[in-house]
């Protein structure tokens, strides 16, 4: 998908796109891996496209994940790409430890004394073969290239994920 | 991709960036590799290796083994020796699947034997070792059951029923790594791996059956020793590792590290991946001995899947697994850091020795070693893809110079984005079955993913081994099932 997006960024090759978030793998990053780019036009958009991104490496049909369980998860760092990284390890953990696909609907980032927060508002179902058409697992976030920036008037995180 | 102008060529197989190459390094740094392989290596790994050379109290040389590629920390491939007493150990040198290894199984069927059944054989392991994303394993157990068989090992398996004293004597370890304590472990490591055991992951791990053709057997010798001893005998293969149990332990540790390395221990190092803490401190201690209990898991885990391979076999051919003449050759780790002793400029130290995506490879007469292995050399499972082989191999006396290590597998060439692109995994699971490799797969982008094209030439990594004099070619296995997570 070619061209410019809604605020100017350059998203050529962007594996999903609307107005106001994009995600696209990069097959010129740790190519046993897999990586990839998420921008959104907020620090809220690209939060909730990282997820997408991430779970997409393990799901193709990130539509066929229902809306049956609901998590708030809430996490907290030093800064803003940490807590990211923070919450993205999450979702791998709630992968494994209760088999659960998982979007976001929504992302809170706050202050406490000084530390940068979190709360997302997940939503998704048990993992079901017979409905999800799976990728490959991801074993960990890897804070290999791991950043968060502020870009063509939005924000992008770059993600490398070992799987 | 090109090596860097400044690279020095030792010998055929031998390549080395001095310590002049980046501001930091303390040792040099060496990758093996013909000089067809080093041309293909990616960016990554120079920049990777040299990286590495600049850890706190490493030793002698910063190596890449000929499968090398770019990785996260440490190239895949990577290994460092660093002195316990003055230097660091770092999860990003171990790779967040701890103990991700290899185990070959022989039979004593004829692929003849074998082929009329193979549909079933393969169809009914796919059944019976899960595989693929969230997939969960048949052992039912609590939290602290769990905690008791990963400071155990496979000498749990032992004491339930899922493994015999042979396998055990032909494990690394003999399937358990002391130092290995639960209570340096998470809750949510345990939460991750309660449910796992028995499973076989995805990705890059496979369970495949595999033939012996004639002309394929390097060293007959040794071959023989390892019981491979008529034309076209069939052998199973599986690779895998700790899963989620391991992705969290070295999650949570580099998290900590990520937090003590410069706060507290005033260490710098030129990527993140490579957070690090001192050997002989709190943190470092502690990971050290949670690790381990990583590394227990993971030997766990291939000997319930060898349970199970038994079993199917055995179900198969309505004829006990003796009968079949079913055992274990080996099994091996490659993503682990252990405390060896190694000559360091002539003196006989102890180190402890990295490696991620590098398999250990004692040579004969290695006092590490037991029983026939003592004269064999220790054997080396050199996974493939699924298209092109795999091999087993042994170490050699002179494989010192890389702290007697060598490859783990063939290595990635084309990225994992690129081949999802480029294959479809339907199609490639029809095109090998038209070439006589039936496959079941947890996931056909995964399987598409894993396209033969997409991994080196596994007859060029072995001859770097081999001329290198680090591991000597024994077998070369061909696929003729092949199951993938």
């Amino acid at each position: 998908m070619p061209g410019r997006g809604f605020f100017g960024e350059t998203r050529d090759g962007a594996d999903f796109m609307t107005n106001t978030r994009w995600y696209r793998y990069r097959d010129d990053i740790a190519p046993a891996d897999a990586a990839f780019e998420a921008w959104g036009a907020t620090v809220r958009d690209m939060i909730i496209a990282s997820v997408d991104a991430l779970t997409g490496v393990m799901v193709e049909n990130l539509d066929g994940i229902h809306d049956q369980v609901r998590r708030t998860i809430r996490v907290e760092a030093d800064t803003l790409e940490m807590a990211l990284f923070r919450l993205l390890d999450e979702l791998v953990y709630l992968k494994d430890a209760e088999g659960l696909f998982l979007r976001l609907d929504d992302a809170v980032i706050g202050d406490a004394d000084g530390r940068v927060t979190i709360e997302a508002d997940a939503r998704g179902e048990p993992i079901d073969p017979s409905r999800h058409e799976l990728n490959t697992d991801v074993k960990a976030v890897t804070i290999h290239r791991f950043a968060v920036a502020e870009e063509n008037g939005g924000w992008k995180a770059t993600v490398v994920a070992d799987t | 991709m090109a090596a860097p102008n400044t690279i020095k060529k030792i010998s055929d197989t031998v390549w080395e960036l001095p310590v002049s190459y980046k501001p930091g390094m303390k040792v040099p740094a060496r990758i093996y590799a013909t000089q067809k392989l080093l041309e293909h290596m990616d960016d990554g790994v120079f920049e990777q290796v040299t990286n590495v050379a600049t850890l706190p109290g490493i030793v002698k040389y910063s190596l890449c083994m000929p499968d090398g590629h770019w990785g996260y920390g440490f190239p895949i491939g990577g290994v460092a020796a660093v002195d316990p007493d003055t230097g660091v150990i770092s999860p990003g040198g171990i790779g967040f699947d701890i103990n991700c290894g290899m185990r070959l199984i022989r039979t004593g069927l004829t692929y003849d034997e074998v082929e009329p059944h193979l549909r079933k054989l393969v169809d009914r392991l796919f059944e019976r070792v899960p595989a693929g994303v969230g997939s969960t394993g048949f052992i039912k157990m609590n939290r602290n059951e769990f905690r008791g068989l990963v400071e155990t090992g496979a000498r749990w398996c032992l004491e339930h029923g899922y493994a015999e004293e042979d396998d055990l004597a032909r494990t690394e370890n003999r399937g358990v790594v002391s130092g290995a304590d639960a209570s340096k472990v998470s809750a949510k490591a345990v939460e991750r791996g309660l449910g796992q055991v028995g499973t076989l992951g995805s990705g890059n791990h496979f369970l495949e059956i595999q033939v012996v053709r004639p002309g394929n057997v390097f060293d007959p010798e040794r071959a023989r020793a390892f019981g491979f001893t008529f034309p076209n005998q069939v052998a199973v293969m599986l690779h895998c590792g700790s899963r989620g149990f391991g992705h969290q332990v070295a999650t949570d540790y580099l998290h900590i590290f990520l937090e003590a390395m410069e706060r507290k221990f005033h260490i710098r190092m030129p990527e993140r991946e490579l957070a690090c803490a001192p050997f002989r401190s709190e943190e470092g201690e502690a990971y050290f001995a949670a690790m381990n209990c990583a590394i227990n898991m993971s030997y766990v885990n291939r000997q319930v899947i060898f349970h199970r391979i038994r079993e199917v076999f055995s179900d198969i051919f309505h004829r006990s697994p003796e009968d079949l003449g079913i055992g274990q050759v080996y099994d091996i780790a490659h993503n682990t850091a252990m405390l060896e002793r190694h000559d360091i400029d002539g003196e006989e130290r102890e180190v402890l020795v990295h490696r991620k995506g590098a398999t250990r490879a004692f040579g004969p007469g290695n006092p590490g070693l037991e029983g026939i292995f003592r004269e064999t050399g220790q054997p080396v499972i050199l996974g493939g893809s699924m298209e092109t082989g795999s091999y087993l191999l042994t170490g050699m006396e002179t494989g010192g110079q890389t702290f007697f290590t060598t490859a783990h597998g063939s290595g990635r060439t084309m990225s994992r984005t690129r081949a999802k692109k480029m294959y479809n995994g339907k199609q490639v699971r029809a095109e090998l079955e038209n070439r006589g490799i039936y496959i079941r797969t947890a996931s056909y982008s995964g399987l598409a993913e894993e396209v033969g094209a997409a991994y080196k030439n596994i007859d060029d990594v072995v001859e770097a081994t081999a001329k290198s004099g680090i591991t000597n070619p024994v077998i070369r296995f061909i696929p003729v099932g092949n199951i993938k997570g």
